[in-house]
């Protein structure tokens, strides 16, 4: 909620900030400074790449200010650490009272330091304590073990740092909280801060050099490149063999009422069908090795590439058909000169589909049973809660899906030019 | 001996909702070799169909089309089409497309060639063969349709309302440039068209069509295609005759779309 509120507060305020700066700067006179309806013109609406640039510095100034990072000047409050204590107030079986301290030493998970040093004479029946805390961890506390009599009925903690407390009771200390059990021991809770434990969101810099101890070392006996690469050359030969099949098959859709109506029930059924439904088939068909996936991946493109196919074929006007065959052209010639080049415009939007829904179902197939692949490595990851590598494979994955998206983008330009000017 | 006969056409098609169409009753022709053909009628008058019949994409239900004596039963090469707009193809450039029929037809690049520069020259787009089909305007992609048309050499040349989609200048142009390659190629054309104003200046003949059924209303042969070959089409639209025919038949086609509104109006 804080994060959000953060965030939304960002926003306005780069907002603001940029209107006034704007304001100041020279105007542009290009035609679309001259208008005067922006609001609701669509045209007149494009990215402002400041404020794309404001938002992913944003973005990483928040993950960087609630982790501690090194990147971000300034951080939220972080975690107690340090030495700190507090006193408590016991009353034995014989009804007198007795102060002594809890002496506790919070530091940082992984780090190695010695309990705190106790003061040698103490008087009275109830003995200091001594404890270590790690930084976001509590601890439960029993005063009374080293207590004279601790062990007697009638013993018990009547109060904190002055302040009483009963069984269940809260109360607070200089650096966290004391909250007593039903038992009457003391559960220690030094202050969280707003920051996160590394082990719920690890800072930016600990996931960069997480990629590099795993760029160089791999993961699991696996390279990280032979993870990643795994993983898209199941997508690669699933969406091939999806395309060598699927896109003669939509053709003869588009071409003939026979494979119209035959394929019609079959293609409209398994369309809706998630591939992700199909996991525990696959699986108990082919098991979770190399075949499986690859036939996942064939089945998840195959629909996708038949459907782009047969509505290419159907959105030739008839009049390029009808101009062909008076050209002369035999039904061959117009399906190679004609009605294929006219499909390839639908044909390639099927296909930038077809690799992205090829892309997160092999994730998907990966995170339930592989043997390597991304998803094997964040599924595997999670179990031993190590986030920064979920993370790390969770923007890896992003960055391949967008890299495809991008270069099907390329393809499509280079290799379809008069799409949509037809 | 007319070279292309169109004998006795009736087209009637079934709808699915039981009733059926009559889209054209007992249409006959008879058209001879470099005959300029105009035809005109209110939507609905069966023009299009009788072009399609010509061209072999639809099947009369009755009576039959010869040209050189062979009957009609398909698409052919030796009948070329020229559509409103959007028959060319995007993916090929200006010269890819009109050498398409020769292409397809397998007869050698070398002897293309020469035949559509030769084109491009005619058809005013002698540097533009190497632009691809979209950077062209309207008016220059309906010249690429006229030379793509011609460089296959055939005997009848089809034109649905080829001129239909540019606006009025264009038009005006285009309507010499079609004069000018009627004359030039002596070819037999048959252009179907909704204005007035170019059926008269282009058609050496006019068929004014009637609709429900589709039939042939009236036919006039005409002084003005001869008239304004190499000439500005201006100058015959001021001719009184041109006004007066002009008139007459607007007056016509007047008369039946009242009817249909009328007819409609009982009806509903």
């Amino acid at each position: 909620m804080i994060v959000f509120l953060l965030y939304v507060t960002i926003f306005a305020a780069a907002f603001g900030l940029y209107r006034v700066w704007e304001r100041k700067r020279h105007h542009l006179h290009d035609f679309a400074s001259l208008k005067t309806v922006t609001f609701g013109d669509e045209s007149a609406v494009s990215p402002n790449r400041f404020a794309s640039v404001i938002s992913i510095i944003a973005l990483f100034a928040i993950w960087g200010a609630f982790t501690g990072s090194v990147i971000t000047p300034l951080h939220v409050p972080g975690p107690f650490v340090g030495d700190a204590s507090f006193t408590y107030t016991a009353r034995n079986a014989a009804g007198e009272t007795d102060d002594a301290t809890v002496h506790m030493r919070v530091y940082r998970v992984g780090e190695d330091v010695p309990l705190p040093e106790l003061p040698v004479d103490q008087a009275g029946f109830a003995m200091d304590d001594a404890l270590k805390i790690g930084a976001w961890r509590s601890v439960l506390a029993r005063p009374s073990e080293n207590d004279t009599g601790g062990e007697d009925d009638g013993y018990s903690v009547i109060a904190i740092d002055g302040q009483p407390i009963a069984a269940g009771g809260t109360v607070r200390f200089s650096d966290g909280e004391v909250t007593m059990t039903s038992k009457g021991s003391l559960s220690i809770k030094p202050d969280k801060g707003w920051q996160m434990e590394p082990i719920w969101l690890p800072a930016p810099e600990a996931v960069v050099s997480r990629l590099v101890e795993i760029a160089n070392d791999g993961y699991k006996n696996v390279s990280l490149w032979n993870h990643l690469g795994s993983s898209l050359g199941r997508v690669i030969a699933g969406f091939v063999i999806g395309s060598i099949i699927g896109i003669p098959l939509g053709y003869a859709m588009g071409l003939s009422n026979w494979f119209r109506g035959w394929f019609d029930p079959i293609v409209e059924f398994m369309r809706p069908v998630p591939p992700l439904a199909l996991i525990p088939l696959i699986i108990i068909w082919f098991g979770i090795g190399e075949q499986g996936k690859v036939i996942l991946l064939f089945l998840a493109a195959l629909w996708i590439m038949t459907i782009s196919a047969r509505a290419g074929v159907s959105g030739v006007r008839i009049s390029k058909v009808h101009a062909a065959y008076s050209l002369g052209a035999s039904k061959w010639q117009i399906l190679r000169h004609v009605i294929v080049p006219n499909s390839l415009p639908e044909i390639f939007t099927g296909a930038r589909v077809a690799m992205g829904v090829c892309w997160g179902t092999v994730v998907a197939a990966e995170l339930v049973a592989a043997d390597r692949g991304a998803g094997m490595m964040i599924v595997n990851a999670s179990k031993f809660q190590l986030t920064d590598i979920v993370i790390l494979g969770i923007i890896l994955i992003g960055i391949i899906g967008y890299g495809i998206d991008i270069l099907m983008r390329v393809a499509e330009k280079w290799l379809v030019p008069w799409k949509g000017r037809g | 001996m007319g070279n292309l006969v169109i004998d006795n056409l009736s087209m009637r098609f079934d709808l699915p909702n039981g009733g059926s169409v009559q889209a054209l009753k007992n249409v006959s022709l008879e058209l001879a070799k470099g005959e300029l053909l105009a035809v005109l009628g209110p939507s609905g008058c069966g023009k299009t169909t009788l072009l399609n019949i010509v061209a072999g994409f639809l099947a009369p239900t009755d009576g039959k089309v010869t040209l050189n004596g062979k009957t009609v039963t398909g698409p052919g090469p030796e009948r070329g089409m020229v559509f409103q707009q959007g028959a060319l193809f995007e993916w090929m450039n200006v010269r890819r497309n009109i050498s398409f029929g020769p292409d397809m037809a397998g007869r050698p690049a070398a002897e293309t060639r020469p035949v559509v520069e030769n084109l491009l020259r005619t058809v005013g787009l002698q540097d533009f063969g190497d632009k691809m089909i979209y950077e062209l305007s309207g008016g220059m992609q309906q010249r690429v349709a006229l030379a793509r048309c011609l460089a296959n050499d055939p005997d009848v040349i089809l034109m649905d309302e080829p001129l239909g989609a540019l606006d009025a200048l264009t038009r005006e142009k285009m309507q010499g440039l079609v004069l000018k390659l009627w004359k030039e190629t002596g070819k037999t054309i048959i252009l179907i068209t909704h204005s007035v104003e170019e059926a008269l200046l282009l058609g050496e003949r006019l068929l004014v069509m009637a609709p429900r059924p589709g039939r042939i209303h009236k036919e006039y042969n005409l002084p003005f295609a001869e008239m304004g070959v190499g000439r500005d089409l201006r100058l015959v639209k001021k001719e009184r005759e041109f006004a007066e025919r002009r008139e007459e038949i607007l007056g016509m086609i007047w008369d039946m779309e009242e009817e249909i509104m009328g007819r409609q109006e009982e009806t509903a």
